[in-house]
C-alpha cells in the first residue's frame, strides 16, 4: 500500500478503498502541487481506447488507443497535421470524439467534461495569456476559474512562479515578455490548480533553443516535485526523447508506440564506421564473415545490432590497421522514416508562429 | 496530513455540478479584467470620449441655428439625452469586441478551457462592458450645465440606472455578435453596418414624430428606440419644457396609435437584453 500511495501523490485520498494513504506524509512542496484524482490507485492516469474524430470528410484521428501510467512522460510525435492536436483536443474536452472513448485522471472525456477540466493543465501552441495583465493578474484569473481556495492562491502564485524563476516579473505586464519567458509563465499557469496530468501541444514551437532547454528543465523537474503526468505533442525528434514513451502518429493512427529506446532498436541495427588501412580489404573480409559491411568513402560501414559489443570482433576480423571506430545508433528521425516511410520535417517552425505574433505583426 | 489544508476539498471535485460560488467569482474576476484592461488602456478611454462630445457640439450648436430656439429651449436640450444614450451604447458595443480580440490572441481559450460554465463567462463580460459603459455615460453628465439640462440627485440615479439597463442590452447584443464572428475585420464591418444605422434611427438624434410611414416602421422595430425614449423623458420630466416645445421635441413612443408608458419600453429593452444574453452564451466556446 506504501508504494501505491507513493506512486500516486493523492492529495485528498480520503476514497474509503484507499483511506490508509491519509496516513502518509508528503514534503511540502510535493503535497501541495501534487495532483489528485480519485479512482483507483494504479489505474492508468489517462487512457484513451478506439478515439476517432472526424470533421466533414476529413478523418483526422482514427481508432486510436493508449494509456498513459500516472507520472510518465508521454509524447505523440508526427508531422503537422497528423492528428495530435485533435486527439489532445478530444482528451482535454475541447473536441467531442466521432467514435471512442477516453478518460483523463479518472473522468470519461464525454460525460464528465467539467470534472476532467478540472483535472488538467493546458499549455497550447499558440499563446494563451492577456498580455495586458500583469503575470500575477493572469495567475489570478487561472486561479479564480480554476477555484483555487482563496486562501491558498497567494502561497501557490509564489510557488509556481519560483518553479519558473519568473518571481522577479511578478508585477509586470505580460506584453513586455519574451516569448520564452510568456511560456514558462504558462507553464507555470497551467500548473496552479495542481493538476493530475499536463498537456503540452506544440509547447517549444517558435521558441529558440536555449529557452527550450529551459521550459524542458522545467517541465522535467514538474514531474519529479508535483509528480504530474505528461502528454505532450511535438514534431521535434529531439524532444520526443524526454519522454518515456513515444507514439508516433501519422495520417490520423498511431503507427508505433513504445519507449524511445526500444523504438530505435525495433528499427534498424547500430551503424559502425571503421577506418582502415586497407578499406577495400576489410570490407571484403567483413562481409564473407556473415556482416553487413559496405565501402564507404574512406571508411568502411557496417551495419550490426549491438555496435558496441561488436567492436572488438570487427576489428579482429577485419584484419588490417584500424585507426577510427565510430558507432552511430539509430536517431528517432530514422524511426519516423521506418514506420512513416517519410522524413519527419522539423524545419518548418515559421509556418506555425504562435498566433499571437501573427497577430501582432499585423498589428504594425 | 491534515485535509483541511489540502488544496481541493475530496468530493466537490467528482461530480459535475457547479458550485454557486465559484461561479460567481468567475464572473467578479472575469469582469474585474474588462476594469483593469479599460483602465490600461488610456487611447481608449480618451477616444470614447471625444466623439461624443464632437457629435453634441457639432449637432448642438450646428443644429441649433437650423432647427431654432422653441420659446428658450434649444435642440441642443433636446439632443443632450441622445448623445449621452449615444456614447453609453457605443462604449457597451466596442466593449464586446475584446471577444473578438481575445479570440485573437489566444485568451479565449484559457477561459472556454476553464471548468466553468459558459454563462458565467459571458455574464462577466456583459457585465464589464456594460459597467464601462455605464461610466462613461455618467462622465457625460458633467457636460450637462454647460448645456442648460437641469441635474437633480434623484435623475442622476435614474439616469445611472436606465444607463446600466441599455449597457447590458448592448454589450449582449455585442457578445452575441462577436461571439459568431472568427476575424476582427469582420466585426468592424457588422457593426457600421448594425450600429450606426440603429444609433440614427432610434430618436438619439431626432424626434420620431412626423417621420414618413416606412422610416417610423424602421424606428420601432429599432430596439434602440425603447432604450432612448426612457433616457429623454427622465431627463425632461426635470426640465422646464415649454408646450410648444413639448409639441415639437416630443417624447414616448407610439406602436399602433397606442402610446407605450415608460414602463413597457423598459421591459421591451429588458427582454431584448434577455434574449441577446441567452443567444450569446448558446454561441459561446462550444466544444467541437
Amino acid at each position: 500500500m506504501a508504494t501505491a500511495c507513493d506512486q500516486a501523490f493523492r492529495p485528498y485520498a480520503v476514497d474509503t478503498l484507499h483511506g490508509d494513504c491519509r496516513g502518509m506524509t508528503l514534503p511540502p512542496a510535493i503535497r501541495d502541487l501534487a495532483p489528485g484524482r480519485p479512482g483507483l490507485v494504479g489505474d492508468p492516469a489517462l487512457e484513451a481506447s478506439h478515439l476517432s474524430k472526424r470533421y466533414g470528410d476529413v478523418q483526422a484521428v482514427e481508432d486510436v488507443s493508449f494509456q498513459v501510467a500516472r507520472r510518465e512522460i508521454f509524447a505523440l510525435l508526427g508531422p503537422n497535421g497528423a492528428g495530435k492536436s485533435t486527439t489532445v483536443k478530444m482528451l482535454c474536452t475541447l473536441a467531442r470524439p466521432t467514435d471512442g472513448t477516453a478518460t483523463v485522471a479518472g473522468f470519461d472525456v464525454r460525460r464528465q467534461p467539467k470534472a476532467v477540466r478540472r483535472r488538467i493543465g493546458l499549455v497550447f501552441q499558440e499563446q494563451t495569456l492577456d498580455d495586458q495583465l500583469t503575470a500575477e493578474e493572469n495567475l489570478r484569473f487561472h486561479a479564480v476559474l480554476y477555484r483555487v481556495p482563496k486562501i491558498e492562491v497567494e502561497a501557490r502564485i509564489r510557488r509556481v512562479l519560483d518553479l519558473v524563476e519568473l518571481a522577479d516579473r511578478r508585477r509586470d505586464v505580460v506584453s513586455t515578455f519574451s516569448g520564452g519567458m510568456a511560456r514558462r509563465l504558462e507553464i507555470a499557469r497551467s500548473m496552479l490548480h495542481t493538476p493530475a496530468v499536463l498537456f503540452l501541444d506544440e509547447p517549444t514551437v517558435g521558441l529558440d533553443p536555449q529557452t527550450r532547454a529551459l521550459m524542458w528543465e522545467d517541465v522535467t523537474r514538474l514531474r519529479e516535485e508535483a509528480g504530474v503526468t505528461i502528454l505532450l505533442t511535438t514534431h521535434y525528434m529531439d524532444e520526443a526523447e524526454y519522454a518515456d514513451r513515444i507514439a508516433i502518429i501519422d495520417r490520423g493512427s498511431i503507427v508505433a508506440l513504445d519507449t524511445p529506446s526500444n523504438l530505435k532498436a525495433m528499427v534498424s541495427a547500430d551503424t559502425v564506421e571503421l577506418t582502415t588501412a586497407d578499406d577495400p580489404i576489410a570490407t571484403a573480409r567483413l562481409t564473407a564473415a556473415g556482416f553487413r559491411a559496405k565501402l564507404g568513402t574512406g571508411n568502411v560501414i557496417v551495419f550490426t545490432p549491438n555496435g558496441d559489443s561488436q567492436i572488438a570482433r570487427l576489428i579482429d576480423v577485419a584484419g588490417v590497421a584500424v585507426t577510427n571506430v565510430h558507432v552511430h545508433r539509430p536517431s528517432l528521425d530514422d524511426v519516423f522514416l521506418h514506420f512513416t516511410g517519410r522524413q519527419i520535417r522539423a524545419d518548418h517552425a515559421e509556418h506555425v508562429l504562435p498566433m499571437r505574433m501573427r497577430a501582432r505583426a499585423r498589428r504594425r | 496530513m491534515t485535509d483541511a489544508r489540502l488544496p481541493i476539498a475530496p468530493g466537490t471535485l467528482t461530480d459535475e455540478r457547479s458550485d454557486l460560488g465559484g461561479e460567481l467569482r468567475t464572473v467578479g474576476m472575469v469582469w474585474e479584467r474588462e476594469l483593469i484592461r479599460f483602465v490600461r488602456t488610456r487611447t481608449r478611454i480618451l477616444s470614447s470620449f471625444i466623439q461624443p462630445i464632437l457629435f453634441l457640439f457639432v449637432l448642438g450648436y450646428g443644429m441649433s441655428t437650423l432647427v431654432g430656439t422653441t420659446e428658450g429651449f434649444t435642440f441642443k436640450k433636446f439632443v443632450f439625452p441622445g448623445i449621452v444614450a449615444m456614447s453609453v451604447v457605443m462604449t457597451a458595443i466596442f466593449s464586446a469586441i475584446s471577444i473578438v480580440w481575445d479570440r485573437e490572441f489566444g485568451f479565449l481559450r484559457e477561459m472556454v478551457v476553464a471548468p466553468v460554465s459558459r454563462a458565467s463567462l459571458v455574464v462577466g463580460k456583459t457585465l464589464g462592458g456594460a459597467s464601462i459603459a455605464t461610466v462613461q455615460g455618467s462622465i457625460m453628465l458633467v457636460l450637462a450645465p454647460l448645456i442648460g439640462v437641469h441635474l437633480t440627485a434623484l435623475l442622476v440615479l435614474e439616469v445611472v440606472g436606465l444607463e446600466l439597463l441599455m449597457a447590458v442590452a448592448m454589450t449582449t447584443f455585442g457578445v452575441f455578435v462577436a461571439s459568431r464572428i472568427q476575424r476582427i475585420e469582420a466585426f468592424q464591418v457588422v457593426m457600421q453596418l448594425l450600429l450606426f444605422p440603429m444609433l440614427f434611427l432610434s430618436g438619439a438624434l431626432f424626434p420620431l414624430k412626423g417621420l414618413p410611414a416606412w422610416l417610423a416602421v424602421i424606428t420601432r422595430i429599432n430596439p434602440l428606440t425603447y432604450a432612448v425614449d426612457p433616457f429623454r423623458r427622465v431627463v425632461f420630466a426635470v426640465q422646464h419644457v415649454p408646450p410648444a416645445a413639448a409639441a415639437r421635441f416630443s417624447t414616448g413612443v407610439t406602436l399602433f396609435g397606442y402610446s407605450l408608458p415608460i414602463s413597457a419600453e423598459i421591459g421591451v429593452v429588458c427582454a431584448f437584453a434577455a434574449l441577446f444574453l441567452t443567444l450569446a452564451v448558446a454561441g459561446f466556446g462550444k466544444p467541437e
